[in-house]
């Protein structure tokens, strides 16, 4: 008897050690994704020296490179001296301060100043961190008046020149990009909050969404051919898919509860969205073909909403509510979550670590841009009204 | 190392666990809305999943509005709105719930005699929610009020194809003050009592 009892406990540690058995290769997976998990939020800004640039060039550098994870110090205490002018054109040197190699030398000409000194701020990202900069790049987002009214804006993703692409004085929400130069967005112009699709190179838009109840969050597909988005015609809030002018609507999630705020993983395979599980606000995804949905777990904080997936795959962004609002990042399966910033609706910019957001500031929202390792952040410029609902171009 | 392979098998069997307790806890009823608004684009039909008109980016031509939308009836239009005549039955909701109290059920019996007396009569329900959530969740926490204060009427005996729902999120409070008080004004179901225009 003794030796069928302890037969029985190694055929149920076999079957244990069974189950366990691809350990050591998810333990080696563990280990890479600790090792970025302990430099997200806490990692150290390289410090730079700026010499020799006045003006316009050197708002823009200090604008640029803080946002994307540097600092700034004097000239013997950076890792990189960057030397040069900005007064009619801008050209720049980087030179290890270590090594005393010059990394590269370069002028530019053309456009405008602003645009150079981005450039400029490109080539030293790319240099240093082999990583693309962002210094070129959009962001799309609404302005509102108190009454509710406003406007769907693009701008740089520093801030600065704005443009208005609607002229409705609606209640407008939630815009999100689509390859190739367009917009699309919810507006209540039609008398129902419906999804357009606008075309930003020639001005042209339609409704895309225009069923019964409500119509909002849409997300384009990386690949932009499909969009999620949220109906409620089914009777509750949910997420549906299907291609970017409508066809193929399939329902995806069918709760009698509220779904909010679709997000595309960028494999297109997976949806991640907002919901509820037992009375309690959680982060899901369901894959984008249809099945069942899965909750991605964000532990150590609570009330998660507004997810954005970044670029490479690795992170899911959200706002958590506890008391105030705050970003945050998880893993993008599940787990510890990492509280950021105070701030709400976080969008990736294209180089996974940098992201547009918005914040309260004494009863108004101002747009933040904030870099997810060092936790640097900025305020970019106003559009008078509440700024919010920002998306970054991809 | 020797516990980290005990701890795998068992976290597994807890989390399949919990998800299958998840999956049992099942809220009300929800009914369709009306599907008299077209769906898509070019495509009349509102519904399922037959594909719709082929994307051209140079088609469609400027957005119309209002009463200018074509190949839709929307019964909902030519309608004015009477803000007045159910404004003292505005629902309130709990924070972070569209669970209708039951002290308000007296306000929903007022709602539906108002439409039972009036055949001619639709409703517009209008959600909100106080500035306490983010924006699309609030958007759709809105329209899950207004759908709740829907199925409520429809089981009261009110034919739901004469309710509309739209959601404004936090974006019109009724009071814009930032304490309690503003806030559970905010979270509500408005009703707007539609009559059809005269002549029409």
């Amino acid at each position: 008897m003794k030796n069928t009892f302890l037969f029985s406990i190694n055929i149920g540690l076999l079957g244990l050690l069974a189950i366990a058995a691809p350990e050591s290769s998810r333990a080696q997976n563990e280990i890479n994704i600790q090792s970025e998990i302990t430099v997200m939020g806490r990692a150290k800004p390289v410090p730079v020296s700026l010499e020799g640039f006045t003006g316009e060039a050197a708002e823009v550098l200090r604008f640029d490179l803080w946002v994307q994870g540097f600092s700034f110090v004097a000239p013997d205490a950076a890792q990189y001296r960057i030397s040069g002018s900005g007064s009619g054109s801008v050209q720049g040197r980087v030179i290890d301060a270590i090594s005393k190699q010059t990394k590269f030398s370069r002028s530019y000409t053309g456009a405008t100043l602003r645009k150079q000194a981005h450039a400029f701020a490109d080539d030293i990202v790319e240099t240093i961190t082999g990583k693309k900069g962002i210094g070129q790049t959009k962001v799309a987002f609404k302005a509102q008046s108190p009454g509710g009214a406003g406007e769907i804006y693009i701008a740089d993703f520093d801030g600065h020149n704005p443009q208005a692409v609607t002229r409705d004085n609606a209640i407008v929400a939630a815009p999100a990009w689509a390859p190739g130069r367009a917009l699309f967005y919810t507006s209540y112009e039609p008398g129902n909050p419906d999804i357009f699709y606008h075309n930003l190179s020639n001005g042209e838009r339609r409704i895309v969404a225009k069923f019964s109840g409500l119509n909002t969050s849409a997300a384009i597909s990386p690949d932009g051919t499909r969009m999620a988005l949220i109906l409620s015609k089914s009777g509750s809030p949910d997420v549906w898919v299907c291609g970017v002018d409508g066809s193929h609507l399939k329902q995806l999630t069918a709760t009698p509860v509220d779904e909010s705020s679709p997000c595309w993983s960028p494999d297109g395979q997976w949806i991640c969205f907002a919901t509820k599980m037992g009375e309690r606000r959680v982060l899901a995804k369901v894959p984008a073909g249809g099945g069942a949905a899965q909750r991605i777990p964000t532990s150590g904080v609570s009330n998660p909403t507004e997810p954005d997936w970044s670029p490479d795959g690795k992170w899911i962004a959200f706002t958590s509510q506890m008391g105030g609002f705050d970003i945050c990042l998880v893993p993008a399966a599940g787990g510890a979550a990492t509280v950021l910033v105070a701030g709400e609706d976080p969008s990736w910019s294209p180089n996974s670590r940098t992201l547009v957001c918005t914040r309260r500031a004494g009863g108004r929202y101002t747009l933040s841009v904030l870099d997810a390792m060092t936790k640097q952040v900025k305020d970019i410029g106003r559009i008078s009204g509440n700024d919010s609902q920002p998306a970054w171009a991809k | 190392m020797k516990t980290t392979k005990w701890i795998f098998p068992l976290a597994l069997m807890l989390a399949l666990t919990l998800a299958a307790t998840g999956c049992k806890h099942k809220p009300g009823p929800v009914t369709k809305l009306p599907g008299t608004r077209s769906g898509m684009m070019g495509d009349g039909s509102g519904e399922g999943t037959k594909p719709g008109a082929s994307f051209d980016p140079n088609a469609g031509g400027p957005v119309q509005t209002g009463g200018g939308q074509t190949a839709n009836a929307e019964d909902f239009e030519n309608m004015t709105m009477d803000r007045a005549a159910l404004a003292a039955h505005t629902l309130h909701f709990a924070f972070d719930s569209a669970a209708i109290k039951s002290s308000e059920m007296a306000s929903l019996e007022a709602v539906a005699a108002a439409l039972k007396s009036d055949s001619s009569a639709k409703l517009l329900i209008e959600g909100g929610c106080d500035e306490r959530g983010t924006e699309e969740y609030n958007r759709s926490l809105g329209e899950r009020r207004a759908l709740a204060a829907r199925e409520a009427l429809a089981k009261d005996g009110v034919d739901p194809s004469r309710i509309r729902t739209i959601s404004y999120g936090k974006d019109k409070p009724a009071d814009p003050g930032h304490d309690e008080a503003a806030w559970a004004k905010n979270r509500r179901a408005e009703f707007v009592l539609l009559h059809p225009k005269a002549g029409v």
